[in-house]
């Protein structure tokens, strides 16, 4: 599972809605390991605005013809630049980074949580688990509806349920809020997740509550991605770790939340 | 073929002039999927105190036009912990390690040097008074020719290998602290750690980093650095380590040019983890190009 840095050409490029996109890397050589939960980086040579390289979830992996497919929310002028490169160009990446999500007991009910691009790593992170239970839910959350995105994708791989903060699409509210998370929670063995910091919180403290195994994946401003320039450290049971080489994946007992 | 080997003084001989600056290389091993570290005249590792330090809070890093700001504050694990767990597995490289030292007083300076004194696969020790992210010390030792000169003379008085002596640009002068460095018995000094700064959210009117304040690095400083590689380089008779900015080949033979007898990569291999090996080449295509035999025939060279 050595980093590598590769040009990577992109293949495709499906613009999801007005917020979101994908891009699909294809590698000239062989695809490493790659697990689910890791993440690459992208030098954004495009950019003038743009001096680090931006660090994103690997979405999907196609072995069979060497591709990576990266969901990106278009937030700042990284993921602007990267909305604006065309099939063809080629994009300068590391990977894979970062540790992965660890994986459940044969049949363990498992709950994958994707909050707004936290949705990125939740589908990959299905497939590897497809075969090791057949008991995966994997619930979405957005603000609006024009947010859910890629449903037909994930329910593809799991049991697919849905909030919305507006109420259009699925239950009203929050993750936290689903009825699942009021009534089928204490039967669940695993908890993964991925979103935004006060919606992990809000699952850390009920995961602890029912006392359900969690992992989080946790997102931080990164200087180099993959840890040697100490920038994005979060407070563990151990003292600063590096969220990009330590993890981005923590169990939630080992973080100060 | 072209000879690229500099002697930096005090049996610090490199194969190349491409050095990594501390704090942006981590201990070598975090590179070893990216390239062959053997092909560097050598690395600097991570800053080592004598005591485990945690660091700063985050957030630590910002992110500016031309470079980044950053507010790490010199986490580490203690010296002792280096040289039990890291040391021996920096003696599989060939190319030479060089361990940056930072302390809060002479004591501490001098405890930590004394742990390296005696270890074989370290070449040297970059004396780091000009860390500008740690509340006690650090700066403060580069920033008064006195301590400069004292904080020098005392490790000096404990070792014995190359010392180098890594000078701030939050000064004045800095030709004035580079001589009392080289007064106090520093083999090289190199120039120049991070200036100081500091980044604003004006949504949140917050600052950026939790320390307010950071140390800038990358292109923005490349224009700063090169003056005082210059200045420094016509002001002592010790060679001189430039750094700032550099992020190629180009960059690297400027430094040169001004006055450096090798230079250090530092933000640039968080762009580019290959960067070194490839500025190493880089070098060697400029001499061939320029007809030159030797990269110490580029030291100085700068025509006014």
């Amino acid at each position: 599972m050595n980093k590598t840095v590769q040009r990577l050409v992109v293949e495709r490029k499906e613009i999801v809605n007005s917020d979101n996109f994908i891009l699909s890397l294809k590698s000239p050589i062989p695809l490493v390991d790659v697990q689910a939960g890791q993440f690459l980086s992208i030098n954004v040579e495009k950019s003038k605005d743009v001096f680090l390289r931006r660090p994103f979830s690997i979405h999907d992996v196609h072995y069979d013809n060497n591709t990576l497919d990266v969901l990106i929310k278009t937030v700042g002028p990284g993921s602007a630049a990267l909305k604006d490169v065309e099939v063809g160009d080629e994009i300068d990446t590391i990977f894979p980074l970062g540790n992965s999500f660890s994986k459940p007991k044969k049949g363990e009910k498992v709950l994958l949580i994707g909050g707004g691009v936290g949705i990125a790593p939740m589908l990959y992170l299905a497939k590897i688990l497809g075969p090791i239970t057949s008991n995966i839910n994997i619930l979405l959350g957005s603000r609006k509806g024009e947010d859910q995105i890629l449903l037909d994708r994930y329910s593809e791989v799991g049991n697919v349920l849905t909030t919305t903060e507006d109420g259009t699409v699925g239950e009203k509210g929050y993750v936290t809020d689903h009825s699942f998370m009021k009534n089928e929670l204490e039967n669940v063995d695993r908890i993964y997740c991925c979103g935004p910091e006060p919606m992990m919180k809000s699952i850390a403290k009920l995961a602890k509550e029912k006392q359900v195994a969690c992992e989080v994946s946790l997102e931080n401003m990164m200087g180099c991605g993959f840890g040697v320039c100490l920038c994005c450290v979060t407070d563990t049971q151990e003292g600063h770790k590096c969220v990009c080489s330590d993890g981005p994946i923590f169990n939630i007992e080992d973080l100060k939340w | 073929m072209v000879d690229l080997s500099v002697d930096l003084g005090n049996n610090l001989i490199l194969d190349n002039p491409v050095l990594t600056a501390s704090g942006t290389f981590g201990y070598g091993t975090e590179f070893d999927d990216f390239i062959d570290l053997n092909r560097l005249g050598g690395f600097v590792v991570k800053g080592t105190t004598l005591h485990h330090r945690e660091g700063n809070a985050y957030p630590r890093m910002a992110e500016t036009p031309s470079g980044m700001l950053n507010a790490v504050g010199l986490q580490n694990k203690g010296v002792k912990y280096f040289v039990d767990h890291i040391y021996p597995n920096l003696l599989k490289y060939q190319s030479k390690v060089i361990v940056n030292v930072s302390g809060s007083t002479i004591e501490d300076y001098v405890a930590c040097t004394e742990y390296l004194e005696g270890l074989e696969g370290i070449s040297a020790i970059e004396l780091n008074i000009s860390c500008p992210n740690v509340k006690e010390g650090g700066m403060a030792f580069g920033t008064s020719c006195a301590s400069a000169e004292k904080v020098v003379e005392a490790v000096r008085k404990v070792y014995s290998k190359h010392l180098m002596v890594k000078l701030s640009p939050n000064v004045t002068d800095i030709t004035e602290i580079a001589k009392s460095a080289e007064a106090g018995g520093a083999d090289s000094v190199s120039l120049i750690n991070t200036m100081l700064g500091m980044a604003i959210d004006a949504k949140s009117r917050k600052p950026l980093l939790s320390t307010v304040t950071g140390g800038l690095s990358g292109p923005a400083v490349k224009p700063i650095a090169l003056r005082m590689v210059w200045q420094v380089a016509n002001s002592i008779k010790i060679p001189v380590v430039g750094l700032g900015g550099i992020m190629n080949a180009e960059d690297a033979v400027e430094f040169m040019l001004a006055g450096a007898s090798a230079v250090q990569l530092g933000t640039a291999n968080f762009i580019d983890p290959q960067v070194t090996v490839k500025v190493v080449e880089g070098i060697a295509s400029y001499l061939k190009e320029q007809n030159i035999g030797s990269s110490k025939e580029l030291i100085g060279g700068l025509i006014l």
